[in-house]
């Protein structure tokens, strides 16, 4: 029982970077019908936001101090940021310390515009060439994108920790009545997870409640017919792309604590939440989401040491095998609509 | 001659004339010049050239003659180059066997995934494809570590006596082909020009010109044109009676047989196989290579994997220093300026460089180098162009 405890839990927050990464693909192929390959570097260019955003807040300038001395007995110099300057040492210091939770206002304006460019400049001109050459194109624009994040940051992994609050692990089991000691889980995957369902949910809300939602939901369903009822739908499109920028951006803003950044996280992710679109079903949000966290869960099922003995490195490869079981029996996924992707 | 008409009899001929004069076309700076870094003409890059073209012209044969994009090739490249090590690990160190063994598995294998993966088409086939790559990667990087070696792949050791070859004990063995050392060789030099003679590139070259031309074979045959239409039209193809499955079948075993003879020859040059071969970069690398030279032509998939291989060796050897050379003529703070401009795209920066060129062309060019070429001549020639011209080697990719 805590054994399974443990590993559905280990596998939520795993799951909800694909569930997210899944439903930002699935939003841009119902909506534009791309097949956009880049979007992994755009999880990517996300997790560098919380980056670029904590080197920021820790700009600082140099002061001599006379109170302390180095070992030789000169003055010592101490970095001090500008952000004690403005808002004083006390809340300057939790500032910085909660640099990744701020990287989400910082990373939605950046990821929506970054999102906007890439459909008006680019992904705008192939809406009427062969789904291949999307891929192809946008595969570029990922190889593109990767290098230059590399230029700028360096190909190691930059540490970016979360707050002092969320490290660290809490005993999960026993808050809900099991032994103590067995469940014990970090902070900020929970966190993660919450963030995710949160982000999800939005997302729904805003497609299922408001006009917004609706016309895209209608345009989703019948392009021509909303454009013959006189609504810009094209731009509506922009938007929506710009939206699963941020959603991939946002996913991978709170995912630098779990795993420090480098340039070719993406292209990782990229793979799998391909896979885990296609099982859910190319076109179904719901899909996207329910596959995901399937996905994610049942690889930390398959990593249990149990299941290692009897069949050995199934945790590598059961996302492919259950992907390939799925496509064989299902063709359209868990929740593929009809005539999505068919001909 | 041999079967083919007379264009494609010439267009054979050049690539014949090309290969085999390639250490001397690719070798055009002397020695002791500024330029000589721009030389291509050393064996181990000659080879990558001749190898992974093997590998784009198999990968042609499946995409661009039925546009099944398969993003998991490099599955069949790896399980070639591992059935050649354990062939000259364990019966010869002549390098044919290897490389045959390293046909047939890659054989048998593209048959099991082309028989699973080509029931679905589209985007689902890549994905299948991929998944099987990956599949593949991850396990002979965990659990099959007693046949592929794990991370480290395999290499021919001092304690490996193959059956067939009278080694001493301790003895490291070395491929050959009949008793000729694959690493012989001799320099040539004429003033201040060096060109090396290398007999594992000629192999390797000989390989190279005789797959290319079944690949003309096959794209001028009936069964090529059956493929064409497998991407034309397939319901078309239903209704008239005929089965697509077998065709693209064929095509995909083809394609991974052509994998795995780069894959043997990759080991025939450096002895050794390692699971990065299968990683999905490496497929995705030669999918590049077909696309940058221009997907269903015949001389494409060539002009791609080499234009790729010399950016990776030449253009990421660039550094600040050779820069800073070059520019030397310039006023100072204009020397900086172009320098921090330039300086991204070259050295370790040159996958910005291939990005960049990639995407220019999917844009611009769908058609490839191939298609720039033929535009290029069409503009010199004037209006007079003949449309027939390009029918015969252009068609433009498709899903």
């Amino acid at each position: 029982m805590e054994a399974i405890i443990l590993q559905i839990l280990n596998g939520l927050d795993k799951g909800s970077a694909y569930a997210l990464i899944a439903l930002g693909l699935t939003l841009i192929f119902g909506t534009l019908g791309v097949v956009n390959f880049a979007h992994g570097a755009l999880f990517m260019i996300g997790a560098f936001c919380a980056v670029t955003l904590s080197r920021i807040l820790t700009l600082s300038r140099t002061v001599v101090d006379e109170t302390q001395t180095d070992f030789l007995g000169n003055p010592l110099e101490v970095q001090v940021p500008y952000v004690y300057d403005w808002f004083g040492q006390a809340t300057g210091d939790a500032i910085i310390d909660w640099a990744v939770p701020l990287s989400i206002l910082f990373a939605i304006p950046v990821m929506m515009l970054i999102g906007v460019i890439m459909e008006r400049g680019l992904i705008k001109h192939f809406y009427n060439r062969p789904h291949a050459d999307q891929i192809l194109v946008t595969f570029g624009l990922a190889i593109v994108l990767q290098e230059i994040i590399k230029f700028y940051y360096g190909a190691n992994p930059i540490p970016t920790p979360a707050p002092d609050a969320f490290r660290g692990s809490f005993d999960f089991g026993a808050m809900l009545g099991l032994d103590p000691n067995v469940v014990i889980y970090p902070y900020w995957r929970i966190i993660y997870f919450a963030f995710a369902a949160v982000i999800i949910g939005a997302v729904f809300a805003f497609l299922q409640f408001t006009t917004f939602g609706m016309v895209v939901r209608a345009g989703m369903a019948d392009r021509e017919t909303v454009q013959l009822l006189g609504i810009n739908i094209d731009r509506r499109f922009t938007i929506m792309f710009g939206l699963a920028a941020a959603v991939a951006g946002l996913a991978g803003v709170m995912y630098t604590p779990i795993n420090s950044p480098n340039y070719h996280m993406g292209m990782d992710f990229l793979v799998l939440s391909f896979v885990v679109v296609v099982v859910g079903g190319m076109g179904s949000l719901p899909g996207a989401v329910l596959a995901g966290f399937l996905l994610g869960i049942l690889e930390s099922f398959a990593s249990m040491r149990e299941v290692l003995e009897v069949l050995p490195g199934i945790n590598q490869i059961i996302i492919y095998l259950v992907a390939i079981i799925i496509l064989l029996t299902r063709p359209r996924g868990l929740m593929g609509r009809k005539g999505v992707m068919e001909d | 001659m041999l079967g083919l008409d007379k264009k494609d009899f010439r267009l054979l001929l050049i690539v014949i004339a090309i290969t085999l004069l390639a250490p001397f076309i690719l070798n055009p700076f002397p020695e002791n010049s500024g330029m000589a870094q721009f030389n291509a003409g050393y064996p181990d890059l000659m080879q990558r050239f001749v190898i992974y073209g093997i590998f784009a012209i198999g990968f042609n044969i499946l995409f661009g003659l039925t546009g099944y994009l398969s993003f998991g090739h490099a599955a069949f490249l790896g399980v070639g180059s591992y059935a050649a090590i354990w062939m000259m690990k364990l019966v010869t160190l002549n390098v044919i066997p290897a490389i045959i063994l390293g046909v047939i598995i890659a054989g048998l294998f593209a048959l099991a995934v082309g028989y699973i993966s080509l029931r679905r088409s589209g985007i689902y086939f890549s994905i299948l494809t991929l998944a099987f790559a990956q599949m593949s990667y991850a396990l002979a990087y965990s659990v099959l570590t007693p046949i592929t070696g794990g991370e480290t792949g395999l290499q021919i050791k001092s304690t490996d006596s193959p059956l067939l070859s009278n080694l001493e004990p301790g003895e490291i063995g070395r491929a050959n082909l009949f008793g000729m050392d694959m690493r012989a060789g001799f320099d040539l030099s004429f003033g201040d020009w060096l060109f090396t003679i290398n007999a594992g590139y000629y192999i390797a070259a000989v390989f190279m010109i005789i797959a290319f031309y079944l690949s003309i074979r096959i794209f001028r045959s009936p069964f090529g044109t059956m493929l064409r239409a497998v991407k034309s039209n397939q319901t078309r193809m239903y209704y008239t009676g005929l089965n697509a499955r077998p065709y693209t079948l064929a095509a995909f075993v083809i394609s991974g047989m052509y994998a795995g003879l780069a894959g043997g020859l990759l080991v025939a040059m450096d002895t050794q196989a390692g699971p990065e071969r299968m990683f999905w970069t490496a497929s995705g690398e030669v999918v590049l290579m077909t696309i940058l030279g221009g997907a269903g032509t015949l001389i494409g998939p060539v002009l791609g994997s080499g234009a790729i291989k010399y950016m990776e060796n030449i253009l990421s050897k660039i550094n600040k220093d050779i820069l800073h050379e070059w520019f030397a003529f310039m006023p100072d703070g204009l020397e900086d300026f172009v320098i921090t401009i330039v300086y991204p795209f070259i050295g370790k920066g040159w996958h910005l460089t291939l990005g960049l060129i990639f995407m220019a062309v999917v844009i611009f060019l769908p058609g490839g180098l191939v298609e720039g070429g033929q535009r290029i001549g069409r503009l010199l020639r004037g209006k007079k162009a003949n449309p027939d011209d390009e029918k015969a080697t252009q068609s433009t990719p498709a899903e």
